[in-house]
């Protein structure tokens, strides 16, 4: 499974890259979102992994770019927020599934093959 | 010293000024004093114009009796004296001096005139070389010598003679008559009689005085002609400086040799020397006065007395329900400052909840790496990636680390919601605070910065609520500046204003406000947010300013941005508020 993950949170997301990439994963990570609409483009992942907040320019900011580019590919946004914020606020496009950090990293695996196998459902949050 | 009552005054009359019972009775006191000047004031004025008004009215009454006594009385007497004077000047020209030379018909004509007028004591014809030369009366007096008389010099000289009341030959108090003819063949004589001058006290009377009332004869000098009540028997000497007498009847107040108060009325008998008084003594004038004036007075101290304690049981319960309202708004106040709290508190949880929760994310993470690495890796490779697992540990230490530092922060904050007062470097607050934001700001994109002096001098004042107000400020800029793609900015500079004074500006590039929300800004429940603010904010923020002696001002332009200026005492006032 190719995945792209974006997070300004670098030890967070070089970790968890480097624990997909041990189950045989293909992982990519960028640290904005720029980077991330500049890695889409070159990598063509099978999902996308997406910090909520990032500096500059939001999870939420380019999701809405990817919502037009890329529709059919599947997103999980992470948010650090206990609650959910203005759930509302996310653009109604593609396969998209909201998770909290910590995440459980079998859970997050399942969703993963879930979201790429197209079985994925839409969840609130992860306990 | 009348600006400082004023000042005090307006102090009293301020509702946020507190809620100190000392307050309340002081304004209790303020009231009262002004309700009962209100009320008395006129109710004196109206006293003392009435005791004036009333005090002439009643002058004029006790003069008007006066008045007309002394009018009838001078009437009668002058007709009592009129009359014999004209019997006398009759007699005179009716008869010759041959006539009357003749002892009877002399004293035929006396018993006719003492048949027809009281009064009459004797009669006497003095002859031109001033000797008496027939005398009808009872004494013994016939051919007395009048030659050196000033009465006979002063008859024969004006034709006519009234005398003073005098003792003279007769030893009583008389008064005399004298008529002077010259006969066509050069023959002198004078036509004298006297008149017992009980007989003009007698007419005197029948004007008929009360017994308060005393009237009486006296001549230039003050020797009385008459007797009086009040000063004794005639000839005796007034005891009182006479007042100057015309012709008609004048009243005046006078005080006697004695000191006693008088009511006056003179007038001068025509064709005399004599002035007839009528005397009223203060005393008995003035006793219904007396006792108006008493009954006046209790009105007046019971009126007082009523208002003083109406107002003073008025104000009572005035104050109470307004210290009773003021404490109800304090209350909800207390419960709306309270609302904003949570609100703010709200706010910080989002914020501290993803400053948790990323560290947290991390430790996850990197143990499970290194779980992974012990699991999925055999024995050797365990070995060769002992490095790595070591500083996987060394990250899970230090993101502790981090998150530790997170919750302190906020265990701060949370404590310091308490009031307190202690001396502060504003930069720290400010930083606190800022720290609180500036992952929220990072994701908008926004630069927050503080240029703070190097030599600001730290202030007294209370961490929690110096904090809560930069966090409401603060947000509200970066809130201004959610809207902005990119270069928002948010400065914040501060200064001392002067001695005891420091100012902070807060300023950001944001969209503004218009003039319209401006001027709502301090309202409560007045948001700009729709659904998110409470509408508080401000509305505390101004408070606790108010409260920590300090204050806000807001400056904004739409689409340029707002600007926030916080003052604040070095040392607050002695009365902070500690809520």
């Amino acid at each position: 499974m190719r995945i792209l993950l974006a997070d300004d949170e670098r030890d967070f997301v070089e970790t968890l890259a480097e624990r997909l990439a041990l189950r045989g994963h293909t992982v990519r990570v960028v640290l904005d979102g720029p980077s991330a609409l500049a890695a889409l483009e070159e990598s063509q992942p099978d999902v996308l992994v997406l910090d909520w907040f990032m500096p500059g320019m939001s999870g939420l900011d380019v999701l809405e770019r990817v919502s037009v580019i890329y529709p059919a590919l599947p997103v999980i946004l992470l948010t650090g927020h206990g609650q959910m914020e203005d759930g509302d606020d996310i653009p109604q496009a593609q396969a998209r599934i909201v998770l909290t950090k910590p995440l459980r990293f079998e859970t997050f695996l399942e969703i993963l093959e879930d979201a790429v196998h197209g079985t994925f459902q839409r969840q609130g949050g992860d306990s | 010293m009348g600006g400082s009552i004023k000042k005090r005054i307006l102090r009293l009359l301020d509702l946020s000024a507190g809620l100190s019972p000392a307050h309340y009775r002081a304004l209790r006191w303020l009231m009262t004093v002004l309700m009962v000047t209100v009320s008395v004031a006129p109710l004196l004025i109206l006293s003392a114009f009435n005791h004036i008004q009333y005090t002439s009215t009643l002058e004029r009454e006790l003069e008007r009796p006066l008045h007309t006594l002394v009018s009838k009385s001078r009437a009668s007497l002058e007709l009592f004296l009129g009359e014999r004077f004209s019997m006398v000047s009759f007699i005179a020209h009716a008869y010759s001096f041959a006539d009357l030379n003749d002892p009877v018909i002399f004293r035929h004509v006396f018993l006719a005139l003492t048949s027809e007028f009281r009064g009459f004591v004797d009669m006497g014809l003095v002859n031109g070389q001033g000797r008496q030369v027939d005398y009808v009366g009872p004494y013994k007096l016939k051919g007395a010598d009048y030659a050196d008389q000033p009465w006979l010099r002063e008859a024969e000289i004006k034709g006519r003679y009234i005398s003073n009341v005098f003792l003279g030959l007769r030893d009583f108090p008389h008064m005399i008559m004298a008529v002077h003819r010259l006969e066509p063949d050069g023959t002198r004589w004078t036509l004298r009689v006297t008149i017992d001058i009980t007989q003009l006290e007698q007419s005197l009377m029948p004007a008929g005085p009360d017994l308060e009332t005393d009237i009486f004869l006296c001549d230039n000098s003050g020797v009385l002609q008459t007797s009086s009540r009040l000063y004794g028997k005639a000839l005796d000497t007034l005891p009182l400086i006479l007042p100057p007498a015309g012709s008609e009847p004048t009243v005046r107040r006078l005080t006697d040799n004695n000191g006693k108060q008088l009511l006056v009325a003179s007038a001068l008998l025509t064709g005399t020397d004599l002035r007839l008084m009528a005397v009223k003594s203060g005393l008995a004038a003035w006793r219904p006065w007396g006792s108006l004036r008493t009954e006046l007075l209790l009105v007046l101290c019971g009126g007082i007395v009523i208002i003083v304690l109406v107002s003073h049981v008025l104000m009572k319960a005035l104050v109470g329900r307004l210290q009773a309202a003021d404490e109800h708004r304090a209350a909800i106040f207390a419960q709306m400052e309270h609302q904003q709290k949570l609100s703010s508190i709200g706010r910080l949880a989002a914020g501290v909840a993803h400053e948790v929760n990323n560290p947290l994310a991390i430790i996850y993470e990197k143990a499970g790496l290194a779980l992974d690495m012990l699991r999925l890796q055999e024995g050797a490779a365990i070995e060769q990636r002992r490095e790595r697992l070591i500083s996987l540990l060394e990250g899970i230490e230090n993101t502790v680390e981090r998150a530790r530092g997170i919750t302190h922060r906020l265990l701060g904050f949370s404590r310091r919601m308490e009031a307190s007062r202690q001396s502060l470097q504003l930069a720290d607050v400010i930083g606190e605070s800022m720290e609180f934001l500036r992952r929220e700001a990072g994701n908008r994109g926004v630069s927050m910065a503080v240029h703070l002096p190097e030599n600001l001098p730290s202030v007294i004042s209370d961490r929690g609520q110096l904090q809560q107000v930069f966090l409401n400020v603060l947000g509200n800029a970066l809130d201004a500046l959610s809207d902005l793609k990119e270069g928002g900015r948010i400065e914040v500079g501060g200064k001392l204003a002067d001695n005891d004074t420091v100012v902070i500006t807060i300023r950001d590039n944001g969209k503004g406000m218009s003039p319209e929300m401006l001027r709502h800004i301090f309202e409560p429940f007045y948001s700009s947010k729709k659904d998110k603010g409470t509408g508080l904010g401000m509305f505390i923020t101004y408070a606790i300013m108010r409260r920590l002696g300090g204050d806000i001002v807001v400056q904004s332009q739409e689409e340029l941005g707002t600007t926030v200026h916080i003052t604040l005492p070095l040392t607050p006032p002695d009365d902070m508020e500690v809520i």
